[in-house]
Order: structure tokens, then sequence, then C-alpha cells
């Protein structure tokens, strides 16, 4: 294998329906390292979840490339599923089978003898404290411990490549933050991982790089901090008024004062960017006052994904 | 890092591994749940024959009198054995298919990680039909075994294995078709339909699959008897009243053995389409 584990290029999903055409992937391109841990950051619909669909062979794109570990997506599926371990975003357990037998037998599915299946999966379950709940029936199972079962399930076939789309989505603060850890441990270990999600402090504490993801295209990528360089640090001061305030006349009054980098009407509000938010701040509400405008409320956002996906789409960034 | 067990497999056997792992789980699951298997498989042909072999003689009513087999008379039950059999694999094989198949590609998702596996999708839908055929002739012996004995007195079933080739045969392709049609059904049919479709498709497959009557006899209602030609049931029932009561009028063999051999080709062809289609979006 390459150092490339992922490289797609201009990759397209367009589903038509009755209803008409949706560009769920619209041109698509972004290379994943080796050894990284990569997380793909949008907001629901983005088309995070149709991009690792057809990384892991289960959509078929509608135009461009995209190679997994080497492998062409389309043309050779099975080196690809070969090379692949996929937590998807719902459970997918066996149901009629223990926790034992679901990695028992994925690991038979993918090559294993019955034995050497049986050995790994315990060694899996162990790894993830599971093996007190070995024989247990997924229905018995907490979110947080089927997630367990679907990622050891994953490791059984020794994936070069881990793909988890969503793997914390609806667990409880304490069981993700768990999971983060075996995300870290199994990234140390040297594990590729691309990872999908729209918790932005998920990606922010995870991933080595980040790709932002909107209606179906790459905003930016790359490592957080090189993101938050290139949007040059600032901070994003958002100002609510009441309800029949008219922000648009001190727009302009409020782009000319000093440390302002720039400033927007948006809705009954105003948005500005500075990367001296303090004295700004001040400034921006005493000319607020000056102009009889009511305010009802201030948010201040320091440099993060946030202000960069604010930057990027000129949209608030709704999880 | 692939396990070397995993690269050193040619393609070949990697498929017939994947493809055994997964008849072998079926298997474990179907192993567990027996007892419900034969309970539901062996019930409601055991009532009928008792019904209609053993009660309604019995009280007066000539529903299940003997039937006037050209030369001589055979019993009502010797009618009814291969067609309950028949009746038996049918029911079983298609829904030890699409039961499941409705569920996993709906609610669970359980299909996911098998269509994962290294293998082409189509070795999951070819699985998924043996091990439907298998469940399908489970219970075709459980229902032999169950109304082989039920009968009034001195109505005994007269059958035989003489004929065993065909026996064989009619068996395997029936099992191996109604698998298929399983299959079939439970990749179009979305999951709240389950039970219209045993209503309006199933019900209908059963009552007019000459299982409780030989094909021939429905001579004088031609119209039903042309029609009934489409229902897959009508071959499996002839099929096996040919192999093992041949006394009793039925289908040519050859016949039988086309349409079953052809239906299981076409039909299997057309569901691991769909299963496909249903499964690389």
């Amino acid at each position: 294998m390459t150092d490339v584990a992922v490289d797609t290029d201009e990759l397209r999903k367009t589903y038509v329906t009755s209803s008409g055409v949706t560009e769920a992937v619209a041109g698509l391109t972004l290379r994943v390292g080796r050894g990284e841990l990569f997380g793909l950051l949008g907001p629901n619909g983005a088309g995070k979840t149709t991009t690792l669909g057809m990384l892991t062979t289960r959509i078929a794109p509608t135009a461009g490339t995209a190679t997994v570990a080497g492998a062409d997506v389309v043309g050779d599926p099975i080196a690809v599923k070969r090379a692949i371990g996929v937590v998807p975003q719902y459970n997918n357990l066996d149901r009629q089978l223990s926790a034992l037998e679901n990695l028992e037998f994925s690991g038979r599915y993918a090559g294993l003898a019955a034995r050497a299946a049986r050995k790994r999966a315990m060694e899996l379950l162990e790894l993830f404290n599971m093996e007190a709940r070995a024989g247990a029936k997924i229905n018995e199972m907490s979110g947080g411990q089927a997630q367990r079962v679907m990622i050891a399930r994953a490791l059984m076939r020794r994936p070069a490549i881990l793909f988890l789309d969503e793997p914390t989505s609806g667990l409880d603060p304490q069981t993700r933050v768990n999971l983060w850890d075996v995300l870290r441990r199994m990234r140390a270990d040297g594990q590729t991982i691309v990872l999908s999600t729209h918790y932005m402090e998920e990606a922010e504490s995870l991933c080595d790089r980040i790709a932002i993801i909107d209606r179906g295209t790459v905003l930016a990528c790359d490592a957080l901090a090189a993101l938050k360089e290139a949007t040059l640090l600032e901070t994003v001061l958002t100002l609510t008024y009441e309800e029949d305030a008219d922000a648009d006349k001190i727009v302009t009054q409020v782009r000319g004062l000093s440390g302002v980098t720039s400033a927007e009407a948006s809705g009954p509000g105003l948005r500005v960017f500075t990367r001296a938010p303090e004295g700004v701040l001040a400034a921006v509400v005493r000319v607020s006052h000056d102009a009889g405008l009511a305010l009802a409320d201030v948010r201040v956002v320091r440099p993060s994904l946030e202000t960069v996906f604010l930057n990027l789409t000129g949209r608030e960034y709704r999880e | 890092m692939t396990a070397p067990t995993i690269a050193a497999s040619g393609a070949f056997r990697g498929y017939a591994h994947t493809f055994t792992a997964m008849l072998a789980r079926d298997m474990r699951v179907m192993r567990r749940e027996l007892f419900s298997f034969l309970a539901r498989t062996v019930l409601q042909p055991v009532l009928f024959i008792f019904v209609f072999a053993v009660v309604l003689p019995k009280i007066g009513f000539g529903g299940g009198q003997s039937f006037d087999a050209g030369a001589r008379a055979e019993t009502f039950s010797t009618i009814l054995v291969p067609g309950l059999v028949a009746s038996g694999m049918v029911m079983q094989g298609v829904f030890a298919v699409t039961t499941p198949l409705v569920m996993e590609l709906s609610y669970t998702r359980e299909i996911d990680d098998r269509v994962l596996s290294p293998v082409p999708v189509w070795v999951v839908a070819a699985e998924k039909i043996v091990s439907g055929a298998i469940q399908s002739l489970l219970a075709a012996a459980a229902v032999f075994l169950a109304v082989l004995f039920v009968h009034g007195p001195g109505e005994a079933p007269d059958i035989g294995f003489g004929r065993w080739p065909l026996l064989i045969a009619v068996l395997v392709l029936s099992a191996l078709l109604t698998a298929a049609l399983g299959l079939f059904i439970g990749t179009v049919l979305p999951p709240h339909q389950l039970s219209t479709m045993f209503a309006i498709f199933i019900v209908p497959l059963m009552m007019l699959g000459c299982v409780y009557y030989p094909w021939a006899a429905l001579a004088p209602l031609r119209w039903l008897q042309i029609t009934v030609l489409a229902n897959p049931l009508v071959y499996v029932s002839e099929g096996l009243r040919g192999a093992l009561s041949p006394a009793v009028p039925h289908m040519p063999e050859v016949v039988v053995l086309a349409v079953l051999a052809g239906a299981t080709l076409v039909v299997g062809a057309l569901a691991l389409r769909t299963f496909i289609r249903r499964l690389v979006g």
C-alpha cells in the first residue's frame, strides 16, 4: 500500500427522483494519508454519509473516481472491501447472534477460520472491556456497548482503513469521551481512521486533519491549526437586537471601527469579524446604543471550527 | 497488515469460505429456532389432513372422500400427502428468505456486514437462496413425516419411494425455486406490506396450487385448470405426486422438471438483479 489511504477526484453522486435532481455529493476531492485520523465535518445533509457510502463500495458514484487502499471503488470493490472496516451510523449488528458471535461470524465472512475468528473475537471484546457481555444479545445492550461491539467487529478484519460514520451521535457525553479515547489509542497504534461527524468539538479534539463539507463539496481541508490560520484567527461577534431593529443602518459605521475586519447585517442583528474582540465589542455596543438599537443578545465565538465554517459559508453552523 | 489467511486464499476459495461462513450462521440460527420452525411448518398441514381425511368422513360430510383415479380409487390421504408436502415446502422456502430479508434490508440493516465481506454481492444472494432451500427441504421432511400417519381407518396413503431419482430432482429444484422466489419478493417488498403479501399472494398460491386435488381433476373447470399453470406450487405438487404416488394422475415428469428448472433460473436471475440493485445504491 502507498502512503495514500484514500484518494478521490471530483467524486459525484446525483440522485434523480420524482421530486427532482439532488446532488448529494457534488465533485468532492480529497486525500487521506496512511496513519491519519481524518474527519469529514459538516452539517446534517452535507453529503458525508453518501461520501462514506461510495468509499466503502455501497453506493455507486455517478461520476469521478475514488481509490481506497490503492484499489478503485468501482473497478475492484472486493479489494477495497478486503482493506476496510466499517462502523455504520446505526446499529446493524446481527440481532439473532450474541456479541461474541457477531464478531466471530464477521471475521469468518472476511476469511478467517472459525477457531482464529473466535480467538480474535475474544481478544477484541477484552480490548473494549466487553468480555462480560460476550454472550449478551444485541437488544440487551446499551447504545455505547453496541457501538463498541461494532467497532470491534470492524477490527476483526484487521482493516488497513477504518471508516466510522457519525460514531458518537446519539451517545451520552461520557460514552462519547470514552469512545474518543478508544479512537485515539487506535490512532496511536498506527490505524488509519476516517470518520464523519457533525460535532465540531469532536472534529477539533480528535482529528489530525479535517475536511469541512457542505452541500456535497469540500470547502476546506487541512489541519485544524492551518484552517484557523487561513481564516486569520478571527473572532466572530454576533449581536442580536430586539425584534424590529434595523441593523443595516449601522453596518457601514461598524465597518469603519478600528480592528474590524468585516461586518454584515444578519437578520435582526450584526455579525462582526475581528482579531481584536475586546476593544471592538465595546465599540460596537456603544455604536448600537447611540443608534437606539436595543441589544437582546451578544455572542462571542473565538477562533474555532465554528468561525471557520461561518467564514466559508456565511452561515451559522447547525449541528 | 491484512491477515495472511485472507490474502493467501484464491478468489474462488475465498468466496467459498465466505459462503460457507454465512451458511453456518444461518444454520446456527435455524438450529436455535428449530422447535418453532417445526411447529409452524407442521401444525397447519397436520390439522388440515386431520379435519379433511379423518373428521369430515367420520361425521358424514363427503368432502374428503376417495378420488376416482381412473381404474381404481385412491384414498384422499394419498392425494393430500404430496400436496401438503409441496405446500409446506413452498411456504417455508419463501418465508425463510423473505421475512428476515425484509427486516435486514430496512429496519435492522443487518445485511450490511455480509455485503461488506470481500466477495461480490451476488455471493450473499446465492447464500440466501441455498439457505432458504435447505429450510424448504427440512420443511418437506417434517411435513411428510407428520402427515403420513394421520388418516382414517383403512385410508392409509399409498406412497412409495421407488422413483427416488425423480423425487430428489423435484425436491431440489422446488426448494431452489421457492427460495429464489422468496429472495425476489424480499427485495421488492416494502416491510409494511409483508402481511398484505401473505393475504393476496401466498394464500391464493396455496389454495390453487393443486395441493388438495390433482391437476387432472380440474378438467371440468377448464379455465381454472389453465389459469393455475402460472402457479409454481402446481408443478411442485404434481412433481411430488409423480414421484411419491405415481398411480394418481399427474403431469408428465418432463414438463414438471423443465418448468421447475426454467423457473428457478429465471426467478433466480431476477432475484439476484433486484438484490444487487437494493444493496449497491
